[in-house]
């Protein structure tokens, strides 16, 4: 269980101070898919940055199973359980996709485990576990090696930002099946997603409504989904293609 | 042959991946000794007659063999200058390990200064690995100044992989290669410099026959106090491809300078270069730390992926 407790992150400069985040108070519990949403430049990733510790809070705690991580390092929170997938995935010269799975489960894993993670985001693990994550790959591999490091985690809780940025329609089909399979497979932990697409919407257990850095609304997904069709924190990639199933 | 102690065996690990005497043809040089020698039905090795080095001639068409030349050197203040030359026979396809491996606890600077040239026959290939390594704690430096000069004929092509991670305080390497048509040159120098160290690689390639292509590609790491110039000129004198790359991180106050240098005469030639030169960047760092490494962790991973 995720608890934060009076969040507030300020970012200030010469001539101003802005709040990024205000006063947020809110309980991710185990096993349970959440998303949260709301509009552009509302703090979202602010807040995922926060959880997995890359930024530090102004003010306020965040407690992880019972435990105040507020000042942990990035480190001793990934040691703990916190996953955390970039919205612009890192590239690197020189280290392999099995390199960076191998460091992501933590253990000499075999390539033949390796591979599983890699075919369940959809990639034909043979061709792509010798490559480098490097600008030969495209937007979207890189994204789905991204969420594969992170199921390599085996984490307790796997926080996503915005998972869908910088992808094509048909990975995103694909990529709304993983985080359902995920979902299904949930023990003890849970999943945190920051995003506005509706098709990840629809798989929430609970939403949480983020607007200008406050907590605007959360409840269960029949509650709060109603309210968000049409708006911008429940965007539908493609009507089209939604309404011919093309992307089946 | 003679016995090797530990300290040389240590040295002939890390410059050739020697654990025994190699198979095939080879010449272990010791402290300015032949610390063993063989030759094979179809690769020669002889013992220069005018100045230190040697002789190594390969028979056209010879296959899949390889030749080991390493190099230790474990006297404080010994310094050498060695002429090896390469006869590489029309249609060969063969493997050469050179590399130098210094250990100095002494007061004095011991250098190796190897001049290698290769003369490549026709449609032959060339696989060439070099590897330098310093270790020892003596306040003596530990240099190292390779040459390396190569001939190609029509259709030949080398490949050269040049690695010097560890340990060598001063380097001057200087590689020049003149290409017929057809041929081909493929380097891969892989560098790291710590400590006060400094490090300078100049390439000179002439791109002489139609069809002839270079791609020089250094990657290196600059860390402390330690200085890198890395100078590439490709010249294209005919319809050829040529391509250099300066790929670069700097650390703590360590410093690089990247020359890129061009020439084309001929309206035909198609050269390209890049360099990049920036500290590790801080989402890498980020990155792996999410994955579970520390900061010091992360950046040792990213310079080994980066020198792999």
């Amino acid at each position: 269980m995720l608890e934060l407790r009076n969040l507030s992150f300020n970012v200030s400069d010469e001539s101003d101070n802005k709040e990024i985040i205000r006063d947020v108070s809110l309980v991710i519990p185990d096993r349970r898919l959440i998303v949260i949403t709301g509009p552009n430049g509302g703090g979202k990733s602010t807040l995922a940055r926060l959880i997995a510790g890359i930024e530090k809070p102004t003010s306020g705690a965040i407690i992880y199973q019972g435990e105040d991580i507020t000042e942990m390092s990035v480190t001793d929170r990934a040691r703990r359980g916190i996953a955390f997938a970039f919205q612009q995935p890192v590239r690197f010269k020189g280290i392999r996709v099995l390199d960076l799975i191998r460091i992501a489960s933590g253990k000499t894993l075999s390539v033949a485990d390796a591979c599983e993670y890699l075919s369940s985001v959809g990639l034909c693990a043979r061709d792509y576990i010798d490559r480098e994550v490097n600008s030969s790959l495209s937007g979207g591999e890189l994204k789905r090696i991204e969420i594969a490091t992170v199921l390599a985690r085996n984490a307790r809780l796997a926080v996503f930002d915005e998972p869908e940025a910088g992808i094509d329609l048909w990975s995103f089909q694909n990529l709304v099946e993983v985080f359902q399979h995920m979902q299904r497979r949930i023990e003890n932990g849970s999943i945190l997603i920051i995003s506005h697409q509706e098709r990840i919407l629809n798989i929430a257990d609970e939403i949480v409504v983020l607007r200008s850095g406050r907590v605007a609304a959360h409840g269960p997904r029949e509650e709060i989904l109603p309210t968000l069709i049409g708006t911008a924190s429940a965007v539908n990639p493609c009507r089209k293609l939604e309404e011919g199933g093309a992307a089946q | 042959m003679i016995q090797l102690d530990e300290i040389q065996k240590r040295l002939l690990r890390e410059v050739a991946d020697l654990h025994k005497v190699p198979e095939g043809a080879y010449n272990i040089r010791s402290n300015s000794q032949s610390a063993g020698r063989q030759s094979t039905a179809n690769i020669e090795i002889t013992s220069k007659t005018d100045v230190s080095g040697l002789d190594i001639r390969i028979k056209p068409g010879t296959k899949n063999e390889s030749v080991h030349i390493p190099v230790v050197m474990t006297q404080s203040g010994l310094k050498e200058l060695v002429y090896n030359d390469f006869y590489i026979g029309e249609g060969a396809d063969v493997v050469i390990v050179a590399g130098c491996g210094i250990d100095n606890c002494g007061p004095q600077d011991s250098e190796h200064d190897g001049i290698h040239r290769f003369y490549v026959g026709k449609n032959a290939h060339v696989r060439y690995v070099e590897k330098h390594y310093g270790s020892g704690s003596g306040r003596g430096k530990r240099i190292l100044n390779p040459g390396t000069e190569v001939y190609q004929e029509e259709g030949s092509s080398v490949e050269m992989e040049m690695v010097q991670i560890k340990g060598v305080d001063d380097t001057e390497r200087m590689t020049t290669a003149e290409l017929a048509a057809g041929a081909r040159l493929v380097v891969r120098e892989r560098l790291m410099t710590h400590g006060e160290q400094r490090a300078v690689s100049t390439y000179v390639v002439t791109l002489n026959g139609e069809g002839a292509s270079a791609d020089v590609v250094s990657r290196s790491v600059a860390r402390d106090l330690s200085f890198q110039k890395f100078d590439a000129k490709i010249i294209g004198n005919a319809a050829c491809h040529g391509h250099t790359e300066c790929d670069s991180i700097i650390m703590d106050q360590g410093r690089i300078l990247a020359v890129p240098g061009l020439e084309a005469n001929n309206v035909d030639a198609a050269l390209v270069h890049e360099a990049a030169i920036g500290k590790i960047a801080g989402d890498q760092i980020i990155k792996l730390m999410t994955l579970g490494l520390t900061e010091a962790e992360a950046e040792e991973q990213i310079i080994n992926g980066f020198l792999r």
